[in-house]
């Protein structure tokens, strides 16, 4: 019985972990182009990382100088 | 749209891109054509090279590129940019472009779900294996400790629907699911606290999974449709260059436009607002407007049509009506009506539910009261009663619908076809009368020269040759059909004259191309053969003649002209045989006839197989049109339907609501402007890819692809799907007839309510991809067909 209090833990933690991994990849964008993750691992430039993260604020301030 | 000037494409930018904060700009490009890594690189490394471009990034999934840069510089000439190296591109809304909130709930609960499902699956299988009640007990508080959050998280999407549904006093899916999930917890959190051998917490979370992932699907496959239409390009004007009463110009968008306004057109624009033009004369293509499918001339003092496209030469119109009133915004209205008018549909899985919640609490009332009666033990009735509710939650119901209609929208998809949504399908299946619209339609609303054999290769080659000069249809068509053997051939100057043709010099030949009676204009042969002229005019254009004559050896030394002798052109005018204006092109070298050219719109591929195959199946086909009469009664006979020439935008809307109100549901085959009210007012609508905006939106399916034949594969689909529906349904019926009795016996477990609604799942949703309809011989045509109808639409149509 006294094994359960580490196991069970255990085993959320690690689902835990899961899930928030989950979270923070859809978060970041990691899956809005997944055809184009495919291509990107093979550029050589680096610059396969998912810039997502900027898009999600847009910035409504200065609107005014639209027009 | 591409074909605009550098200053109103970059104010058009402007109109198409927000402010992303740090003094940047941003905006989003569709490129249909970026299909690989390379293109990626290509697209990304041009635009990043660009002056104050901070960045542009692809996204292949979506064919998009979206590119930021510094707000106080000059707009970069994105689109030019991508033109030149390769990539049709266009401009996508800015205010369309706000975040998919609903699919990243839908996926974030779906995780939540998934996370507390499995967790609490492993606790639950330990205490059905026979955990002693000290660890039962254990595990079950583990798993409402899991669940609480996660149902809360996770169901929030059906409690919330089930909660509006319930305030207007309707009942849908939701409510029973709902009703389910939540007694099943509340009972497991009784149970537990009182020690109880039975809690429901993994069916409450693996149900909520289940349907989960259907509403995803759901969600995708609508969010995919709507992502391919908003890729297509944008027919519409956006804005347009406006002349002020001070003789300044400004680039305002369509709705600043107002009355009295100087619109200044290029050609190649679409017209912004209803207008009369004021100055400079061209051709109007209103062929997405009115369905007419012969370009019109224009001149000054003549009326001009919201959304026609502006072919040949710059005008300046002055606007009579703002945006609000114009053609489009008429047509708006008579959308609004027709779709009022139509009688709500109810789509099949609501129609269900309002049968099936009642009957199942019912039943669980019942179950409470039969057990109350027999034993009086109240929480044992109970018990037993949500046990009923929990084994009857419509859980292979509410992946039934979703799932077919997901795979049968993933068919269409493969083959070019956009489901706006799943009702739309279900209304496909019942439709028995098809309605479709001639220009852009049943044809491509594209001329093709008809009488190619007739034509001797060098006339042909000559007048392809000029006619590469011009955005005219026709000169498209001409410069098309000699595709083939496409002479490169350097004229001195190249004219266009709005509302006539082309005029090209080399030397002193002077070849027209264009109207009979432009073309074949007797003033300078008349000169020639005139011996009581100016003698040095005269030899000027005998000299001319000569020229002509040379030019014709010359391609004929180049090998063009096949062997065909140079035709008897330049020998003297012929003013007699000058044939009226009718529907042919000429080509005329110094005034003299050298080739006529028969242009004609052409059918889509398998528009004939299409009429037969819809035949065959029963339905009832009519054309209606807003051509000429003549045009439409030759298609008509060519395909054998009935067709209705002259037809006014109300007059179709009119025309389908007569056949609605006779018992038939109509689908609506259209593209045009004028049809917009015709689709919003049928049962379902279908729209190709080269449709007017309005079009395309009021829609229920887009079909990206020449070949007619998706109208016949969408209604097949469609009523495959029905049949999948239907025996899914059946089954559920059929898995309550079963599993109903030995719920209100007593007998269900939380192990026998797992096996039995994890089981039913999966039938229904195997049961789903059985829809056949992969890849059928028809889907090889139309990605033949394919090409042409994208290249169409690059061009600008």
């Amino acid at each position: 019985m006294i094994d359960f209090l580490y196991l069970v833990p255990i085993s959320l933690g690690l689902g835990v972990i899961g899930l928030v991994a989950f979270m923070w990849s859809l978060r970041s964008g990691q899956y809005a182009d997944l055809d184009g993750a495919a291509e990107r691992i093979l550029f050589d430039d680096g610059r396969d990382a998912p810039d997502a993260p900027a898009r999600a604020e847009p910035d409504l301030t200065d609107r005014p100088d639209d027009r | 749209m591409t074909q605009a000037p550098a200053g109103t494409a970059g104010e058009e930018l402007l109109l198409a891109s927000r402010t992303v904060g740090s003094g940047l700009r941003e905006a989003e490009l569709s490129v249909p054509d970026m299909h690989c890594g390379a293109c990626m690189r290509r697209i990304e490394t041009a635009l990043g090279a660009l002056a104050g471009v901070e960045r542009a990034r692809v996204n292949l999934s979506t064919r998009s590129v979206s590119v930021r840069w510094q707000a106080r510089r000059r707009p970069p000439p994105l689109v030019e940019t991508l033109q030149r190296i390769g990539f049709a591109a266009h401009l996508r809304d800015a205010d369309s472009e706000a975040k998919d909130g609903t699919l990243a709930e839908l996926v974030r609960s779906l995780a939540v779900a998934g996370f507390a499902a499995s967790n609490i699956m492993l606790l639950s299988v330990s205490v059905w294996s026979g955990a002693d009640p000290q660890t039962r007990d254990l595990f079950h508080a583990v798993s409402a400790v899991i669940a609480l959050p996660a149902l809360a998280y996770a169901g929030r999407v059906f409690f919330r629907s089930a909660w509006r549904s319930l305030r207007h006093g309707r009942t849908n899916m939701d409510v029973p699911i709902s009703v389910g999930v939540l007694l099943a917890f509340g009972l497991s959190l009784y149970e537990t606290l009182h020690h109880g051998p039975h809690a429901y917490f993994d069916a409450a979370v693996t149900l909520l999974f289940f349907l989960l992932v259907g509403r995803t699907l759901d969600h995708v496959m609508r969010e995919r449709a709507r992502q391919a239409v908003k890729g297509l390009a944008r027919l519409a004007a956006r804005g347009a260059r406006v002349r002020r009463p001070d003789g300044t110009e400004a680039y305002l968008p369509v709705n600043d436009i107002a009355t009295g306004m100087t619109v200044l057109l290029a050609a190649g624009e679409r017209v912004p607002v209803d207008g009369r033009v004021d100055a400079g004369t061209s051709d109007i293509d209103a062929a997405l407007v009115t369905g007419e499918s012969r370009p019109q001339p224009v001149a000054a003092g003549g009326l001009v049509r919201a959304g026609t496209l502006n072919l040949t030469g710059p005008l300046a119109i002055v606007a009579t009506a703002p945006a609000r009133e114009s053609f489009l915004a008429e047509m708006v209205s008579l959308m609004q009506a027709a779709e009022a008018s139509r009688s709500v549909y109810r789509r099949i899985a609501d129609r269900a539910a309002s049968l099936y919640a009642p009957t199942v609490h019912l039943t669980a009332l019942l179950t409470f009261a039969g057990w109350m009666i027999a034993t009086g033990d109240a929480h044992r009735a109970i018990t037993i009663a949500i046990a009923v509710l929990i084994i009857t939650c419509p859980c292979a119901l509410g992946l039934a619908v979703p799932m077919v209609q997901v795979v049968a929208a993933g068919r269409l998809f493969e083959n070019g076809i956009m489901v706006k949504d799943g009702a739309a399908l279900e209304r496909l299946a019942e439709v028995d009368t098809v309605v479709f619209d001639k220009t852009g339609t049943l044809t491509l609303g594209q001329p093709r020269l008809v009488d190619r054999g007739a034509i001797d290769p060098a006339s042909l080659a000559l007048a392809a040759a000029i006619a590469t000069h011009s955005r005219h249809p026709f000169a498209r068509a001409i410069a098309d059909a000699a595709r083939q053997d496409h002479p490169s051939m350097a004229f001195d100057s190249v004219a266009e004259h709005a509302g006539l043709g082309l005029e090209a010099r080399t030397g002193t030949a002077v070849y027209r191309l264009g109207r009979a009676s432009w073309a074949l204009a007797p003033d300078r042969g008349a000169i020639a053969s005139d011996p009581a002229v100016i003698p040095s005019v005269a030899r000027d254009l005998l000299r001319q003649d000569a020229q002509c004559a040379v030019r014709g050896r010359s391609l004929a030394a180049l090998g063009m002209t096949a062997g065909a002798e140079w035709p008897a052109a330049c020998d003297g005018p012929a003013p007699d045989r000058q044939p009226p204006d009718d529907d042919g092109v000429v080509l005329s070298c110094g005034g003299a006839h050298l080739a006529t050219f028969q242009l004609e719109d052409r059918l889509r591929a398998a528009a004939r197989a299409t009429i037969e195959a819809l035949a065959r199946d029963g339905l009832r086909i009519a054309a209606v049109s807003g051509d000429a009469e003549a045009p439409v009664q030759r298609i008509a006979a060519e395909l054998g339907i009935e067709a209705a020439a002259r037809v006014l935008p109300r007059e179709k809307v009119q025309q389908v609501a007569a056949l609605t109100a006779s018992g038939r549901k109509v689908l609506m085959v259209g593209d045009g402007l004028n049809d917009a009210p015709a689709l919003a007012a049928a049962h379902a609508s279908m729209a190709p890819a080269t449709a007017a905006d309005v079009g395309r939106s009021a829609a229920d399916f887009v079909f990206l692809r020449e070949s007619l034949g998706a109208v016949a594969q969408a209604i097949r689909v469609a009523r495959d799907a029905r049949r999948l529906v239907r025996q899914n349904f059946a089954f559920a019926v059929a898995y309550n007839v079963v599993a109903i009795p030995i719920a209100v016996l007593g007998q269900v477990t939380p192990l026998v309510a797992a096996v039995a609604m994890s089981a039913s799942s999966l039938v229904v949703v195997a049961n789903a991809l059985r829809l056949p309809g992969r890849r059928k011989p028809m889907a090889r045509d139309d990605a033949i067909g394919a090409a042409p109808a994208l290249a169409a639409l690059r061009a600008g149509r």
